[in-house]
């Protein structure tokens, strides 16, 4: 059973005559209406619990290792009807699967990301082993929080496939997923960059988003690259205080007076360089969060691309239009504005009868009536294309400032504690050096 | 030359009889005027044979007055060695140093004198010092150069962390009650330049010290038969000393290295937040507050690694070249005592002018009670020193630390105050360990 009734998919269909304050303000208040009802998260909760290892027989029937991720759902309270306990084990090639769906499905909705396939960018403690139970940790926390992402989005969390993927084992999900056709409905990555470089007039916002887009991206890589080196650094300082807890012990066998001192001062040094461990797997729930929003730079590319895709073909049928019109102006006055072949055949070879040309025109009429369909369509697609996805991006520019904010104020507070964790150490250690 | 070896010290240079030596070295507390010929207790220099003696330290000892303790606010001599200057001639380039004294003493005949003095000065002054006192401790100079730091011999850095090094060996010899009133020590801190030069000319030449030298190996190569107890157990303290601060050299250099590279890539964490603002509306604020935090705390760590460097890492550098001189006093003292028993089997065997061989075994085995009891002083009195000197790094290096934490956090925190909207939500969630 399914969420809340609402339409499949959001459509806002604006009226074109609406100033831009007053489109604003009808989003605004469009997405009010769609938060409160369909919220799947509100209703249940989902969890990615554990991570196992499976062998088995992939594609090409060779044996392999991967790892199985068990999906817990449960009503969020004992109210909540439709919704039974389950659970059900994926493998992350699913979920790759099922984002790609969503994608195709919801081309104007900015997907969440998945966590990282491999581990790239990390400090050298962290394996890059895909095994690494630390890896497959993270991972997991990231599975989790894209079906949450996924679960708490107004459109997305309508999706059936999605409500199947976590609930359902015994169906073929993969089956039904392919059964959608998705993948033909997929634009061809050439035909979005031909686009891309040929579109004459983008939607100005979505040229600005895709200059954003590159930005985060590459200031995001320096800032996790850079912050990764620090993270690397901080940890030999650390350890290698380790060392005076060992020389100090040793130094204190020899000595009367400053033994005890010593001695002391020994264990706080062991105790300051393990204090880093923990003080640095906090952080790497910080970098995970920067990453995720690393990852949403493409979501956000892949919508803007489908802008441009839109804004194109509307263009060329468009174009097509205007030159259809122009053949027939030419057939009806018998001037030939442009250099055509046409023109130039029928100066070398004559002109045609009346009947052709009366045959010419029916055709072209019929072209043009076509053709302004077409154009219509074109027009009320992209139009929707770009009200649908404004109102996503509006929402997605929220969450990412909410996150981030939060997120920062997380690394401060982590800071904070890493401070006082040291004052303390350090003040234990003076405490046992006065003693000497 | 012959000498006149007496059962005591130098009685001939006594007119007033001074403060016991010994009670100093072994006792602080205790101030007993003893009589100067008894043997035992008072300090005389196991190398008053040593014919550089004519203005020797031993006759000096008896000519100082010593005060009841040693505590600062009795000192009366204060030495700077400061002011580098590099001084260029056709044959060398070399660095030298100015030194203040000023005192009351009333063996100085001016209350103040300004010398300038090169590294090479040094080097003949300690010199001196050990020759005089071949068992007791004198603090060690720094090294020549450095040759694993690959540091430039003129490089400012070098020259400052030598000027330091320089400056406390004078104010070790200047505390130590039997070397602070050697005449060496006194020509160097008030001679000029030419009266120095003239001065260094003195005394035994080469040969002769070459001499000394040889019987040294020859003792040394003989070995020590009977050697003390409390001195093995010195020895072996020294070993395990040496090593165990060895260690912490290299450990605290690793450290600073390693606190070094951290700061260069933090240097570059600010930045990218920073960059990261120009992109954002919303989170710009946020971000540059951020920036701005990891500025402050590289300021502070470059503060930190910079503190390290001039306190800690100089004083464990200072110990090592400790743990080397205490190897060669208790050398030293081996062979003065090799010679002592060398002569003593010697009696036994030959038959040579027993009484002239006897007379000499007593003056060797005086020689070697003398040497004992300076070590035996000196130990105690660089065993307080040590204590002191290390006790003060570490414990100024525990502070220096927790100050640094408490600046950062002082840094952070006021950013978050600036962010918070909900004090009485957040504090909650601080509150957690």
């Amino acid at each position: 059973m399914m969420a809340d009734s609402g339409p499949k998919e959001v459509a806002v269909i604006g009226n074109t005559e609406l100033t831009s304050a007053e489109l604003d303000n009808n989003i605004k208040n469009t997405m009010v209406e769609i938060e409160k009802g369909t919220n799947l998260l509100r209703k249940m909760e989902i969890s990615v619990a554990e991570a196992e290892k499976r062998t088995g027989k992939n594609t090409v029937n060779m044996q392999e290792m991967y790892t199985v991720y068990l999906i817990e759902t449960r009503p969020v309270d004992a109210l909540t009807e439709g919704i039974t306990p389950d659970s059900l084990w994926r493998r992350y090639s699913e979920f790759e699967l099922l984002r790609n769906y969503l994608l195709v499905t919801y081309p104007f909705v900015v997907v969440a990301p998945l966590p990282e396939k491999r581990a790239e960018i990390v400090w050298h403690k962290l394996s890059a082993d895909n095994m690494d139970p630390d890896f497959v940790e993270r991972r997991r926390v990231g599975l989790e929080n894209f079906l949450h992402r996924v679960a708490s989005h107004p459109v997305l969390c309508n999706d059936n496939i999605f409500y199947i993927f976590l609930t359902e084992q015994d169906k073929d999900w993969k089956e039904m997923v392919y059964e959608t056709g998705f993948q033909a409905k997929a634009d061809s990555r050439l035909k979005a960059v031909n686009a891309a470089f040929r579109v004459k007039n983008p939607d100005g916002r979505f040229t600005e988003l895709k200059h954003y887009s590159d930005e985060l991206q590459t200031v995001l890589s320096q800032l996790l690259r850079v912050r990764a080196r620090v993270a690397d650094r901080l940890y030999g300082v650390y350890k290698v205080h380790g060392n005076y807890g060992r020389v100090f012990s040793e130094w204190s066998a020899i000595e009367k007076e400053m033994g005890d001192g010593l001695q002391s001062a020994g264990h706080h040094m062991d105790a300051y360089a393990a204090s880093v461990d923990d003080i640095l797997e906090e952080e790497e729930h910080y970098a995970d969060q920067l990453k995720e929003y690393l990852f949403y730079t493409d979501a956000l590319r892949a919508v803007c691309r489908k802008h441009e895709l839109t804004q194109f073909e509307l263009e060329m049928v468009a174009l097509d239009l205007a030159y259809k019109k122009q053949q027939k102006e030419e057939l009806v006055t018998g001037t030939v504005r442009t250099f055509s072949l046409k023109g130039m055949t029928s100066k070398l070879f004559g002109q045609e009868t009346a009947e052709q040309r009366e045959a010419k025109l029916q055709v072209l009429e019929q072209q043009l009536k076509e053709g302004e369909e077409a154009v219509k369509e074109k027009n009320t697609e992209s139009d929707e294309f770009v009200k649908t996805a404004w109102v996503d991006i509006e929402r997605f520019k929220d969450q990412k400032d909410r996150d981030l904010k939060e997120a920062l104020i997380s690394y401060a507070v982590m800071q904070i504690s890493m401070c006082k964790k040291g004052i303390q150490v350090w003040t234990n250690a003076k405490e046992c050096f006065n003693k000497m | 030359m012959s000498r006149t070896i007496d059962a005591g010290v130098s009685p001939t240079q006594t007119n007033t009889i001074p403060a016991d030596i010994s009670g100093q070295m072994l006792d602080l507390d205790e101030d007993d005027d003893l009589e100067v010929f008894s043997k035992d207790s008072t300090l005389a220099d196991g190398n008053m044979f040593n014919a550089s003696m004519l203005t020797s330290p031993g006759s000096m000892v008896n000519q100082c007055k010593f005060e009841e303790d040693e505590e600062s606010d009795s000192k009366d001599i204060f030495i700077t060695v400061d002011n580098p200057e590099s001084h260029v001639t056709a044959i060398e380039t070399f660095i030298t140093y100015r030194v203040l004294t000023k005192t009351t003493r009333s063996e100085f005949d001016n209350s103040e004198y300004e010398v300038r003095r090169r590294y090479q000065d040094f080097l003949w002054l300690r010199g001196k010092l050990e020759d005089a006192h071949s068992t007791l401790i004198v603090h060690p100079l720094p090294e020549k150069f450095v040759v694993k730091g690959m540091v430039e011999r003129f490089s400012g850095d070098f020259i400052e962390t030598r000027r330091k090094a320089l400056h406390k060996f004078l104010n070790r010899v200047a505390d130590h009650p039997i070397l602070s009133c050697s005449e060496d020590f006194k020509v160097f801190l008030s001679a000029q330049a030419w009266e120095l030069t003239t001065y260094k000319k003195q005394g035994p030449g080469f040969l002769s010290r070459m001499g000394e030298t040889v019987r040294a190996v020859a003792n040394s190569v003989r070995g020590v038969k009977n050697r003390p107890e409390e001195f093995t157990a010195i020895q072996e303290y020294v070993e395990d000393f040496s090593n165990k601060i060895g260690s912490l050299d290299k450990v605290t250099q690793r450290i600073v290295k390693e606190q070094k590279e951290y700061l260069e890539e933090l240097k570059e964490y600010g930045p990218t937040y920073t960059l990261w603002s120009g992109s954002e509306e919303e989170l710009a604020e946020q971000l540059k507050g951020v920036a701005g935090c990891i500025e402050r705390c590289c300021k502070e760590t470059e503060e930190q690694v910079g503190h390290l460097s001039d306190t800690l890492v100089p004083v464990l550098h200072e110990y090592v070249l400790c743990a080397e001189t205490l190897k060669a006093v208790l050398r030293r003292r081996d062979n003065i005592q090799a010679e002592f028993e060398a002569k003593n089997e010697a009696l036994a065997t030959k038959k040579v002018d027993r009484d002239a061989l006897k007379e000499e075994i007593d003056k060797l085995e005086d020689r070697v009670e003398w040497a004992n009891n300076a070590l035996k002083g000196d130990w105690g009195r660089w065993q307080r020193s040590m204590r002191g000197d290390l006790k003060s790094a570490f414990l100024s290096t525990a502070e220096k630390n927790v100050d640094y934490y408490e600046k950062c956090l002082a840094v952070w925190e006021t950013f978050l105050l600036s962010q918070r909207t909900e004090p009485s939500e957040e504090t909650d969630r601080d509150n957690t360990p």
